[in-house]
C-alpha cells in the first residue's frame, strides 16, 4: 500500500468518494464486494489475461517512433500502441474486466456511455462476446462526430440512444446513463468507461487500464534495458493515463497529462479542468477538478475531440496534480490536428484525434530533450474513427 | 429545547390525526417573481413543507420534467443567491416551514458554511441534499446542525438496514422516502416498495417519514397517506407550470392543488 491508493471509501486525498442518489449507493456497494473479490481470484485475472491476449491482441506493441523522433529532435521517442488493439483503442482492456464482472455478478444486461464512441464500441464488443444486451447512451453532438462508430455499434446489436439535453455530449450521456441505473439497478450492470464517477468506478478502471503501463515497463527495459523519462498521455476522464503512469509512479520518471485546450483559454472554450475555470467541484459521483462557472453550474466544454471533451476529470488525477506528482498541460485543437497530420506522414500511422493531444505535447518538448533521453507516448487509440472530421476541417481551411 | 419549525409542523399534524402535504417546485421557473407568487400560493392552500429546488446544470436523479424546468431556471440566470432571497421574502410573509432541495456542487460553489448561515438568516429550515447521502453528508450535516437547519436525508427501496439506521440518526426534521428505484416524475401507480420501505425505517426512528417520486393525483396522496406522514409532490406541479404558457402559472397551480388535496385546505383528512 503506497500513497497513491486510494482509502476504503474511494479518496485520493480529498478527491473521489460517492456523490450519487441514494438508490445507487447499495448497487455500488454491491459492485465494490464483486469487484475486491474478483481481484483477490487469480482465476478471474486468468480469464481477463487469457481474453486480451487471444481476443484482443495483447500485448501490444512498444513502437520506436524513429522518423518522428528524427523529426522533432535527439529524444527517442516510443508510442505504446494501443490502437492495436481490438475495437482500436485501450477502451476494451476496461470493457473486458468489467464484462467478467457483470457476468459473475448475473448481471443480464448493460448500459454504458461513451463520447467519442470508443468506448460504446468496446462495450458493444464485449457484450456481442458474451451475448448480453447492451444500451449505450451518446450525446447527440457526439453521434454527429463519430457517425462511424454509431453504425458500428449497431452493427454489433448495442441498442445506441441519442441523448440531447445539455450539451449533447460525454457529460449528458453519463445522465441519463445513471438515470438508466437508478431506475434498472437490480437488472443492470452500468460499464463505466473512464476512471471517473463514484467509487469503486476510478479504482476499477484503473486496475483493468494497469495493464498498459506493465506491459510498458517490460518492454521498455527488453529494448533499452532501462525505464523512460518522460511518459506522456492525453487525459479526458484519465483512463488511458492512468493505465500507463500507475505502474510507475513509484518511479523517478516525469509524467506528463494532456488536456484539451480547444480553441482557447476562455471557459466553454476548451477541456483543460486545471486552466481556466477550473475549480474542486462534485460531478457525476466524483470530488474532482470541475470546468464550472461562478454559480457551481457545470460549464460547456470545448474539444475537436469528443473523447477529451468533458469537464471533469478522474479523481486520482487530481490528486496526481495537487501532489505534484504528474503535470498538467494543455494543447490546442489545432496543435492535435497537426500531430494527427504529422504522425500519419512519418510513421504510417493515423492516432486518435484525443491520442494526437499527447503527441502535440511532445513536439513542444522534443526541441528541449537531450538524445539520451527517452520518451513513451500512450498511443491509446486509432484516428479511422477521425478522419471524417479532419477531413472536413482541412477542407474549410482549403477554402 | 430547540425545535424546528418542520418538527413542529409534524408534531401538530400528529396531534391533529392528520397528514402532511409537501409540494415541490423549481425556484426561477417560469421566473424569481412568479416562484414567489406560487410558493406564497402553495402555503395558502395549506402545504405543511414547501420544498424549493435550486436548478443545476446536471440534475442525474430528475426525470425530463424536472430536468426542463431546471434549464428553464438557468435561463433566466437564477443562483443560489437568488434562490435565498426568494425564500428570504416568502418568510416576511409566511411561517410554511422551507427546505432547499439541491445537487451538491452549486452549494459548494457557494460555500457550504456560509450556506449553512444564510440559509438561517432567510428562514429556510432544512436541507436536502439529493446527490450526498449518510457518510458524505456527515461535515454537511455538522455545519447545519450548528445554524439549527435540519439535513433531509433521502431514503430509498434498495437502502439496507444498517444504512437505515445511520442515516435515521443523523437526520432530523423527516425522512424523504423514494418511492421507487428511479428518477423524479409522474408515474401510473405508487410502488408497493414505498410501504416496505416506510415500515422498515420505522424500526429505526421516530421522525415522520415522507414519501415522493412519481405522486401525482389525489388517489396517489391518499394511498400515501396510510402508511406514511406526508406526500411530496414534485414533477406532477412543476409539469402544469411547464403547460401554464399562456395561462397565470398561479392560478393553474392553485387549481391543480386544490384538486390533488380538497379537504386538505380546509380541516385536513380524518384517516
Amino acid at each position: 500500500m503506497n500513497k497513491y491508493e486510494p482509502t476504503e471509501r474511494g479518496y485520493w486525498g480529498e478527491y473521489g468518494g460517492r456523490f450519487v442518489p441514494e438508490t445507487l449507493v447499495a448497487p455500488l456497494d454491491e459492485l465494490t464486494i464483486a469487484f475486491v473479490a474478483a481481484r483477490d481470484d487469480q482465476s478471474f485475472w486468468d480469464e481477463y489475461n487469457s481474453l486480451l491476449k487471444n481476443y484482443c491482441g495483447r500485448p501490444t506493441p512498444l513502437t520506436l517512433a524513429a522518423r518522428l523522433g528524427e523529426s522533432l529532435g535527439p529524444a527517442r521517442i516510443y508510442l505504446k500502441r494501443e490502437d492495436l488493439n481490438h475495437t482500436g483503442a485501450h477502451k476494451i482492456n476496461n470493457c473486458i474486466g468489467q464484462i467478467l464482472l457483470a457476468r459473475r455478478m448475473g448481471k443480464k444486461r448493460v448500459i454504458a456511455e461513451t463520447g467519442a464512441g470508443q468506448h460504446g464500441v468496446a462495450t458493444a464488443t464485449v457484450c456481442a462476446l458474451f451475448g448480453i444486451e447492451c444500451v449505450v447512451y451518446m450525446g447527440t453532438e457526439d453521434m454527429r462526430r463519430q457517425e462511424l462508430n454509431v453504425f458500428r455499434m449497431r452493427l454489433l446489436g448495442a441498442d445506441v440512444r441519442g441523448v440531447d439535453s445539455g450539451s449533447c455530449t460525454l457529460k449528458d450521456a453519463i445522465n441519463e446513463a445513471l438515470r438508466d441505473w437508478v431506475t434498472n439497478v437490480d437488472t443492470t450492470y452500468y460499464l463505466l468507461g473512464s476512471a471517473l464517477g463514484p467509487h469503486p468506478y476510478p479504482l476499477m478502471v484503473r486496475e483493468f487500464q494497469s495493464i498498459i503501463g506493465r506491459e510498458t515497463r517490460s518492454q521498455i527495459l527488453e529494448a533499452e534495458d532501462r525505464l523512460p523519462d518522460i511518459l506522456m498521455a492525453c487525459v479526458g476522464g484519465g483512463s488511458n493515463a492512468i493505465g500507463l503512469f500507475h505502474e510507475f509512479l513509484c518511479d523517478d520518471i516525469r509524467m506528463i497529462g494532456v488536456e484539451a485546450g480547444g480553441r482557447g483559454s476562455n471557459l466553454g472554450d476548451h477541456a483543460a479542468r486545471f486552466m481556466t475555470g477550473g475549480a474542486v467541484g462534485v460531478l457525476q459521483g466524483t470530488k474532482s477538478y470541475l470546468l464550472q462557472d461562478g454559480n457551481g453550474q457545470v460549464a460547456s466544454t470545448h474539444s475537436v475531440s469528443a473523447g477529451l471533451d468533458y469537464a471533469s476529470i478522474g479523481p486520482e488525477h487530481a490528486f496526481l496534480h495537487d501532489e505534484n506528482r504528474v503535470e498538467y498541460v494543455s494543447v490546442s485543437d489545432d496543435e492535435a490536428l497537426g500531430a494527427f497530420q504529422l504522425l500519419a506522414r512519418t510513421e504510417g500511422i493515423i492516432p486518435a484525434l484525443e491520442s494526437s493531444h499527447a503527441i502535440a505535447h511532445v513536439v513542444k518538448v522534443a526541441p528541449d530533450l537531450n538524445k539520451d533521453s527517452i520518451v513513451v507516448i500512450n498511443l491509446s487509440g486509432r484516428g479511422d474513427k477521425d478522419v471524417h472530421t479532419v477531413a472536413e476541417i482541412l477542407e474549410n481551411v482549403h477554402e | 429545547m430547540f425545535m424546528s419549525r418542520i418538527a413542529e409542523r409534524f408534531q401538530r399534524l400528529a396531534a391533529d390525526g392528520r397528514k402532511g402535504f409537501i409540494p415541490f417546485v423549481t425556484a426561477g421557473d417560469p421566473s424569481l417573481e412568479t416562484s414567489l407568487e406560487i410558493v406564497l400560493k402553495l402555503a395558502d392552500l395549506g402545504a405543511d413543507v414547501i420544498e424549493l429546488g435550486v436548478p443545476f446544470s446536471d440534475p442525474m436523479a430528475d426525470g425530463p420534467t424536472i430536468q426542463r424546468s431546471s434549464q428553464r431556471a438557468l435561463c433566466n440566470h437564477v443562483t443560489l443567491a437568488d434562490v435565498l432571497k426568494l425564500a428570504r421574502r416568502f418568510r416576511a410573509a409566511r411561517t410554511t416551514p422551507l427546505v432547499l432541495f439541491s445537487y451538491l456542487n452549486p452549494l459548494l460553489s457557494y460555500g457550504f458554511e456560509k450556506l449553512c448561515r444564510d440559509a438561517a438568516a432567510t428562514g429556510i429550515d432544512g436541507i436536502l441534499i439529493t446527490d450526498a447521502v449518510d457518510d458524505e453528508a456527515e461535515e454537511f450535516s455538522r455545519m447545519l446542525e450548528t445554524e439549527g437547519l435540519d439535513l433531509i436525508s433521502l431514503i430509498a427501496p434498495t437502502t439496507s438496514d444498517e444504512r437505515l439506521e445511520r442515516i435515521a440518526k443523523s437526520s432530523r426534521g423527516f425522512l424523504y422516502a423514494v418511492s421507487r428505484a428511479g428518477v423524479t416524475g409522474a408515474q401510473q401507480n405508487v410502488s408497493s416498495d414505498a410501504s416496505k420501505l416506510v415500515e422498515r425505517a420505522r424500526k429505526f426512528t421516530g421522525l415522520p417519514i415522507a414519501v415522493g417520486f412519481g405522486i401525482s393525483t389525489a388517489e396517489q396522496i391518499s394511498g400515501v397517506w396510510r402508511f406514511a406522514d406526508a406526500a411530496v409532490v414534485g414533477s406532477a406541479i412543476v409539469k402544469v407550470i411547464e403547460d401554464s404558457v399562456d395561462n397565470d402559472p398561479v392560478e393553474v397551480v392553485n387549481e391543480f392543488v386544490s384538486g390533488l388535496v380538497p379537504q386538505f385546505a380546509k380541516s385536513g383528512i380524518e384517516l
